[in-house]
């Protein structure tokens, strides 16, 4: 079976410096890998990368999604053909409401799919069913796109966002960054239920913490641009004790 | 938020996705035979030109006067606006389709090229197909270059009450209201552009609503030039007597032409006690093209006197189009408990240059006034808002809230805020905010990957940033606004 995620071979530069250098992975539908790393190994350059953001520079290698080349496509078709980024920070756009963003983001991506787009009402009902099930506030919908959302509920919404448009392949970008225990327990119930045969997941992360609550079939270590190790879900407990010096070093080395 | 203002925000979105590619689609001109006065401007003109409207002496007496005025007053040099020097003897001063000639009485007898342009506007102009159509009704005054062509629902209107018609006829039908409000709000002289429209204006539209009358439906003027080499001076008069209530709309449009085009038009409203004007503004003048050749110099004075006790006056304007605005919708808060409003959108794009703002002049006691402006600027375009609040002397417990804010997109354009308080009054209220922001590549990048492309992305922002003056507009323009708004940014990003 061929792979639903494949990244080969990828370097990238970001205004001239090589970040990522040789990275090679490969997600298949239903699983989750969780990809861990010191900072500065190049977590967030990976997570931009994917998505298509400008200014990252793929210099050598490919990223495949469903065995289709991402690397000319611009962000927006992108995510058209399935990809989905969950913010690390989600941005906040004033006057717009969250709904309204919602409604356009999704028939936006429907019309590049070229599905009929959804007229107000069925939409109302749509989001208000994938709200519920993420036991979010109906208040929140009315609410301008993150403005005054705290951090909590941020990736909450970003969560409600990957549920909306119900990617192929979703990216959590340090999802777990700024939540205390009972955001965190949340937001992680939300991507679980998301979890799906069909579906593949890439979880960047800085804290095993985070892999209690979404437990990955696969755990990377990213070190220096490269992944260094991969292995069972334990390597995350091992890392959460020896911390990371080990592949830091290797790569240096 | 109601389900009504997102299934507006959703319809921009989807109109502005539908137009994508298409610019100024107002661009077009209109091939018919004009009459035109002779070009230049002196005292044999301005009689023309009454004389062409068969207007009293008394109404030419007042035009010589202001011509008069004129000579002795030079342009305003201020504002933030350049320019090259207009020539006002290389100017045709009236242009009139020839067929308006026979005063037609009914929709049947005008040109049917004028009603096909003022159709392909999107302004139906036959009261049955407004019926016909989903929309509200609208009465609509349409003034293509110096004279009115048609007025809508008058009928309907004078059951009320109302008398909406063209300037030319409230002169013929109602001299002693023009008479007696003319120039009250706005003097001849008040500055160099009123006088030269006192001079040569040729037409617009008058209003007044009797006492305690609500006016049964939306009045609106829709304004057109059309002729090449023409300014258009229009004048338009609007009166609401004691415990009236109005909502009026005007739009513009102008060809793609060349040259730039000179539009020096006057506004005055007066409302009485207890009376109510809601003036709203849809400027889309012909903005120039993407090298700044072209464009209307939009050179406009607007005031409103709320000259009488617990008046209110509310502004509305989305001004997205012309090379040069020099506009400052004003109110004058005569009457005690009078209240004023602003409420703008000003969108410069490429090499658009826009000063605008108002004046909140407070005379009376416990009168409040409201100001936001949103600016925003895109291509190599300037954007400054300029606006006085005056508190007099007697203007005992006086209230003004300022808010400005300006949108940035690129790194070419500029945003000026110029405001000016005084007050002569220790009991006044003020407060001014002002912030200046950027649509930043993060934000774009987040709309992208959540599937809009650059240009739907930059619309869903900058409608959000105007969204606390868009919901101020009458219901039935707010789509047509919000639509603009995205239209007019096309090919400010990517």
């Amino acid at each position: 079976m061929s792979a639903l995620l494949e990244i080969k071979n990828l370097h990238v530069s970001v205004a001239d410096t090589q970040i990522l250098k040789g990275l090679s992975l490969s997600v298949s539908a239903g699983e989750v890998h969780a990809i861990m790393g010191p900072n500065g190994s190049g977590k967030s350059t990976l997570s931009y990368v994917l998505a298509g953001r400008d200014g990252y520079e793929i210099t050598e290698g490919d990223i495949l999604l469903n065995g289709v080349s991402l690397k000319d496509m611009n962000p927006e078709d992108r995510a058209i053909a399935g990809l989905f980024l969950a913010f690390q920070y989600p941005l906040e756009i004033p006057g717009v409401t969250n709904m309204t963003f919602l409604k356009t983001s999704v028939n936006a991506v429907r019309r590049g799919r070229g599905e009929e787009e959804l007229d107000a009402a069925s939409f109302l009902r749509f989001v208000r069913e994938k709200a519920k099930a993420l036991r979010l506030d109906d208040d929140m919908l009315k609410r301008p796109l993150n403005v005054g959302f705290s951090g909590g509920e941020k990736k909450r919404n970003e969560i409600l966002q990957m549920s909306v448009l119900e990617p192929m392949m979703a990216i959590l970008d340090e999802t777990d960054s700024g939540l205390d225990i009972d955001a965190l327990k949340t937001v992680a119930e939300g991507v679980n239920a998301l979890r799906d045969a069909q579906r593949g997941m890439l979880v960047i992360t800085h804290y095993q913490r985070l892999l209690d609550y979404i437990k990955p079939d696969i755990v990377h270590i990213l070190a220096g641009g490269q992944i260094v190790k991969t292995g069972s879900p334990e390597l995350a407990l091992e890392l959460e004790k020896s911390g990371y010096a080990d592949y830091v070093g290797e790569v240096v080395a | 938020m109601s389900q009504a203002k997102e299934n507006i925000e959703k319809e921009t979105v989807e109109k502005v996705q539908s137009l994508a590619g298409e610019k100024y689609k107002y661009g077009f001109s209109t091939d018919i035979d004009s009459e035109k006065a002779p070009k230049g401007l002196n005292e044999d003109i301005i009689r023309f030109i009454s004389a062409k409207k068969d207007e009293p002496e008394w109404l030419l007496e007042w035009r010589l006067d202001a011509f008069e005025r004129w000579l002795t007053m030079s342009e305003p040099k201020w504002a933030m606006v350049d320019y090259p020097q207009i020539d006002y003897q290389d100017l045709y001063y009236y242009s009139a389709p020839k067929s308006m000639d026979d005063r037609p009485e009914t929709l049947d007898e005008v040109d049917p090229e004028l009603l096909r342009t003022y159709e392909k506007l999107g302004i139906p102009l036959s009261e049955q197909e407004v019926l016909a159509g989903v929309k509200n009704r609208v009465a609509v005054d349409a003034v293509f270059d110096s004279v009115s062509v048609a007025t809508t629902f008058r009928e309907e209107l004078a059951t009320a009450g109302v008398i909406f018609c063209s300037f030319s006829e409230a002169v013929k039908e109602y001299p002693e209201l023009v008479k007696k409000y003319l120039g009250t709000v706005v003097p001849k002289s008040d500055n160099y552009f009123t006088a030269l429209n006192s001079a040569v204006f040729s037409d617009g539209s008058f209003v007044y609503i009797p006492p305690n009358t609500r006016c049964p439906m939306e009045l609106s003027t829709y304004f057109r030039i059309n002729e090449p080499n023409t300014g258009q001076f229009e004048r338009t008069l609007l009166i609401a007597d004691k415990g009236s209530y109005v909502s009026y709309l005007e739009g513009c449009t102008a060809p793609m032409r060349d040259e730039n085009q000179l539009h020096a038009a006057v506004v005055e409203l007066v409302a009485l006690e207890d009376a109510e004007i809601k003036y709203s503004t849809v400027q889309n003048w012909y903005p120039g093209d993407e090298e700044g050749r072209g464009g209307i110099y939009n050179f406009v004075t607007k005031r409103g006197d709320c000259r009488e006790n617990n008046a209110k006056i509310s502004w509305t304007q989305v001004e997205t189009g012309s090379a040069v605005t020099w506009k400052y919708p004003s109110c004058i808060l005569r009457g005690d408990n009078t209240v004023g409003e602003f409420y703008s959108i000003a969108i410069g794009n490429n090499y658009q240059q826009i000063d605008s703002g108002t004046k909140m002049i407070h005379l009376g006691k416990n009168t409040s006034s409201r100001i936001i402006s949103k600016g925003i600027s895109a291509g190599k375009s300037s954007n400054a808002y300029r606006g006085q609040v005056s508190i007099h002397r007697k203007a005992d417990k006086a209230r003004n809230f300022t808010q400005c804010d300006s949108l940035l997109i690129g790194d070419t354009c500029s945003a000026h805020t110029v405001p000016y308080i005084e007050t002569k009054n220790p009991s006044a209220i003020l407060e001014h905010e002002a912030t200046t922001s950027k649509i930043s590549d993060d934000q774009l990048f987040y709309c992208q990957q959540r599937g809009l492309d650059a240009e739907e992305a930059v619309s869903l922002i900058v409608n959000g940033f105007c969204k606390d003056v868009l919901q101020h507009l009458p219901m039935e323009f707010a789509v047509e606004a919000q639509k603009l708004v995205g239209i007019s940014l096309e090919g400010s990003v990517g």
